[in-house]
C-alpha cells in the first residue's frame, strides 16, 4: 500500500505518477502538510487544479475521498450527522407493539445518518480518508467556527452519544475561491498555499499528460496563446481547466494549428464573459494571435 | 514564547533567527501569532529542505495566510536573509545563494512597509512625498484635455493601520436596507410556517417545533464618482486609499474616476494590496490632473454604466468641487438623470470647508438642486476626514437647499 512520501522529491514523483504536474513550491507545501498532519489550505482562481489535488492524492495514496461541498446555509445536519427520525419512530412503535419496554435508547449508532465530516473521522490507521472541504468561502462564518473544533482536535461531539474521535486524523484539503476572506483563526491551523496559473513550460507538461492526443506544435501554440491571454486585462482569465478543454476541442475539430477563424469559433471554451470575448474578437485580439505566431516562429 | 525546546538545532540559532524574521514580518503589518513561529521551526525541522527555494516555501506556507501578504513576505525574505551575515553563514546548509537584485524602475509593492519594519530609523527621513501639486491649476476649471501619468507614494504600515481604524468606526449614511425576502434564524422572531411544516415531515408530523424567520437586510451597492482633475489632484491619493478600504469592507462598490474622461477602476481597486491597487489605478487612468468635463463624463456614465451598476437601490457618492464650465443645461440634465436613477445622491465637496463658501460658481449652482445631501469635508489630507464626513446619518445641515437660499447667494 502506498505510504506518505518521505521527502519533497518523493512528493513530486508521487504527484507526477498520477499525472499532476506540480511545481517545487507546491510539492514542498504538500509534503509538509502530510508530514505535519496539518490541513492544507489552497486558494486560487477557479480552474487552476485545487480540487483536482484531492482526487489525485486519493488515488495516489489509495485512500477514500470524502468530499464536503460547501454552500450558503450549510448546517451541521447536512455536514456532520443527523438522526434518522423516521427509523427511530418505527423502532419505538415496534417496541410498543411487541410489548418490549423502553429499554435501550433509540439514540444508537444504527439511527445515525453520517454526513461527510463524521465519515472522515472513521479512518483506520494508515488508511484514513482524504477530506476535501471544497469552496469553503461559500458557507457562512458560523459554520467556519464549527470547523475549528474538527480541524484542531479531529473530534465531534454528539450530545446523545458522546465524543467521537478519529483514530487517525484524515488528510484535510480546504479550497476557496476568495469570494470572501476566511477567518484568521481557521487559517492559522492550516498550511497556506496560493495556487497560481502555471508558467508556459508547466502548462505544456500538463497538456501532454492530460490530453495525450495533442500534437507538439499545436500544444505549443495553445499554451503560448493562453499565456498571452492571461496578460491581457480580462474579467476572468482562462484557467488550466479551460486550456485543457480548448485543447480537446481543437482535437475534436481536427485542427493542427490555430488560425483566427478557429479562435473565434471556439473562444467560448476559453472565455466565459461577453465583454472578454468582444475584446478578443476586436482588432486587438487579432494582433495577439499574430504576435504569438511570430514568437513561436522565431523561437 | 518557548522555542528553546526545539531539539533539531542545539545552538538554537536558526530558531532564533526565524523568530526575528517573524517579528520583522509582524512589524511590516502581517498578522502572526507566536504559534506561527513554533510551527515554522517545526516545519524546517521536518527536514527535506535541499536548497534556498525549499527554505523559502517552507517559511512561506506557514507564515503567509493571505494572498496579499505574498509580496511583503517576498521582500522581507530577500532583505532579511541577505542583509545579515550571521544568518548567511548559518544558512550555508541551505546553499546560500544571493537573490539577484535587478535594477528596477519602480519600487515593488509593499517594499516601503518592509524596509520600514527592518530599518525604522532610516525610513523616517524619507516620509512619503505627496503627489506634486501644480499651484496654478488649482481651483480653476478647464476643459482642456491633458493626459498625464501619476506615481503615488507607497503606503506605510502606520498609514494602513490608521486607515483600518478609521474605517472600522465609519458607518455609511444608508448602511443597510431591509428587503422583502426572509431568511431563517435560530432565535425567536417571526414564525416561519413553511419551514415548520417541512421540518415536521421528518418526524411524520408527530413533532411540530417552531421555526423562525426574519426579514433579510443587505447593504445597498455604493457607486463612487470621483473627480481627479487638476483642482482635486492633491487629494487623489487619499481618495483612492479610502475607496480601496471601502471596497475591501463592502461587497458591491463600484468606483469611477473622471476628469476629461471616465475610467472604471473597480477592478483595479479590488487588488488586496493597496500599493498594487494604486499603481494599477495610476496606469489605468490617462487624464490625471487635467481639466474637467463633468457634464460629458456624467453623460457617459449615464449612458454606459448607470443601468449596470445603479440597480438594487445604489447610493452614489460624488466627490468633486463642482468647478465646471460646460453648458448649464446639459449638466443639469445629466445630474437630474443620475439623481433619478439612484437611491441617494451624496455630494462631497472639499471647497465647503472654507468659511464663507458661496454656491456662486455656475457649475455648483447647476448641480445643487439635484443632490440629496451636500456634505463638507474638513480635511481631505487624511482618510479619517473622509470617514467622518461620509459617516453618520442625514442631518438638516446637509440639505442642499441651505446653500441655494437667495440671501446666502446675495451676501
Amino acid at each position: 500500500m502506498p505510504t506518505i512520501p518521505a521527502s519533497i522529491d518523493a512528493t513530486e514523483e508521487l504527484l507526477a505518477s498520477e499525472g499532476y504536474v506540480a511545481d517545487r513550491s507546491f510539492a514542498t507545501v504538500l509534503y509538509l502538510a502530510l508530514k505535519m498532519g496539518r490541513p492544507l489550505f489552497l486558494e486560487g482562481e477557479a480552474g487552476v487544479g485545487k480540487t483536482e489535488i484531492a482526487k489525485v492524492l486519493s488515488s495516489a495514496l489509495d485512500r477514500p475521498l470524502v468530499r464536503l461541498q460547501c454552500y450558503e446555509g450549510l448546517d451541521v445536519s447536512s455536514a456532520v450527522y443527523e438522526w434518522n427520525y423516521a427509523a427511530q419512530m418505527v423502532e419505538i412503535r415496534q417496541r410498543e407493539a411487541g410489548g418490549v419496554g423502553a429499554g435501550d435508547s433509540v439514540f444508537d449508532e444504527r439511527f445515525l445518518i453520517k454526513r461527510p465530516l463524521l465519515k472522515a473521522l472513521e479512518g483506520k490507521p494508515g488508511k484514513s480518508p482524504i477530506l476535501l472541504i471544497d469552496e469553503l468561502d461559500r458557507t457562512d462564518e458560523a459554520f467556519e467556527a464549527f470547523l475549528l473544533e474538527i480541524l484542531s482536535d479531529f473530534q465531534v461531539t454528539i450530545p446523545e452519544l458522546g465524543t467521537i474521535k478519529a483514530e487517525e486524523p484524515p488528510i484535510v484539503i480546504i479550497t476557496t475561491n476568495r469570494t470572501r476572506e476566511i477567518h484568521d483563526a481557521l487559517k492559522r491551523r492550516c498550511l497556506y498555499h496560493w495556487v497560481d496559473y502555471p508558467d508556459a513550460e508547466r502548462e505544456l507538461e500538463i497538456i501532454h499528460s492530460k490530453v495525450p492526443g495533442c500534437e507538439e506544435s499545436l500544444s505549443r501554440e495553445i499554451v503560448a496563446y493562453v499565456q498571452r491571454l492571461r496578460q491581457v486585462d480580462l474579467f476572468k482569465n482562462p484557467g488550466v481547466a479551460e486550456t485543457l478543454d480548448w485543447a480537446s476541442a481543437l482535437i475534436e475539430l481536427d485542427k493542427v494549428a490555430i488560425d483566427p477563424e478557429t479562435v473565434s469559433d471556439t473562444i467560448g471554451v476559453l472565455l466565459k464573459y461577453q465583454d472578454d470575448i468582444a475584446k478578443i474578437e476586436s482588432a486587438e485580439g487579432q494582433d495577439i494571435l499574430k504576435e504569438v505566431k511570430l514568437e513561436l516562429a522565431s523561437a | 514564547m518557548n522555542v528553546g525546546n526545539i531539539k533539531a538545532n542545539p545552538d538554537g540559532r536558526l530558531a532564533e533567527n526565524i523568530l526575528y524574521f517573524a517579528r520583522t514580518l509582524r512589524a511590516a503589518g502581517m498578522k502572526l501569532g507566536p504559534s506561527a513561529v513554533v510551527d515554522c521551526v517545526r516545519a524546517v525541522e521536518q527536514g527535506g529542505i535541499s536548497d534556498r527555494d525549499d527554505f523559502y516555501w517552507t517559511l512561506h506556507c506557514v507564515l503567509v495566510t493571505r494572498k496579499e501578504d505574498r509580496q511583503v513576505f517576498d521582500q522581507a525574505f530577500k532583505l532579511f536573509w541577505r542583509s545579515r551575515e550571521l544568518v548567511e553563514k548559518m544558512l550555508q546548509m541551505f546553499s546560500p545563494m544571493m537573490a539577484d537584485d535587478k535594477p528596477r524602475e519602480k519600487p515593488d509593492a509593499a517594499e516601503a512597509r518592509v524596509s520600514q519594519a527592518l530599518f525604522p530609523e532610516e525610513s523616517k527621513q524619507q516620509e512619503f512625498e505627496r503627489p506634486e501639486i501644480e499651484v496654478d491649476a488649482s481651483f480653476t476649471a478647464s476643459a482642456r484635455e491633458v493626459l498625464r501619468e501619476k506615481d503615488f507614494a507607497q503606503m506605510s504600515a502606520a498609514e494602513l493601520a490608521m486607515a483600518r481604524q478609521a474605517m472600522s468606526k465609519m458607518r455609511l449614511p444608508v448602511a443597510e436596507v431591509v428587503t422583502r425576502r426572509f431568511k431563517s434564524v435560530n432565535r425567536v422572531a417571526r414564525i416561519d410556517p413553511r419551514k415548520m411544516l417541512a421540518k415536521s415531515m421528518r418526524t411524520g408530523g408527530d413533532l411540530v417545533l417552531p421555526q423562525f424567520r426574519e426579514q433579510k437586510r443587505k447593504e445597498p451597492p455604493v457607486v463612487i464618482l470621483a473627480d481627479i482633475s487638476g483642482s482635486m489632484s492633491q487629494y487623489s491619493r487619499t481618495f483612492l486609499h479610502f475607496f480601496h478600504a471601502l471596497s475591501e469592507n463592502r461587497r458591491h462598490v463600484h468606483t469611477f474616476l473622471f476628469g476629461t474622461r471616465l475610467t472604471n477602476v473597480t477592478r483595479q481597486l479590488r487588488n488586496k494590496d493597496i500599493d498594487v491597487a494604486l499603481q494599477e489605478c495610476a496606469d489605468a487612468v490617462e487624464d490625471w490632473s487635467g481639466g474637467t468635463r463633468i457634464a460629458e463624463t456624467l453623460h457617459e456614465f449615464n449612458r454606459l454604466w448607470s443601468r449596470r451598476v445603479l440597480g438594487q437601490g445604489a447610493i452614489v457618492l460624488m466627490i468633486t468641487d463642482g468647478l465646471e464650465r460646460s453648458e448649464d443645461l446639459e449638466l443639469a440634465h445629466e445630474m437630474d438623470r443620475l439623481h433619478r436613477s439612484c437611491r441617494r445622491l451624496i455630494w462631497l465637496n472639499p471647497l465647503l470647508r472654507f468659511d464663507g463658501f458661496r454656491a456662486a460658481a455656475k457649475g455648483i449652482r447647476t448641480m445643487l438642486p439635484h443632490v440629496d445631501e451636500f456634505r463638507p469635508v474638513h480635511s481631505l489630507d487624511a482618510l479619517s476626514g473622509l470617514c467622518s464626513a461620509l459617516g453618520g446619518s442625514y442631518q438638516s445641515k446637509y440639505d442642499p437647499s441651505n446653500w441655494m437660499r437667495s440671501d446666502i447667494l446675495a451676501a
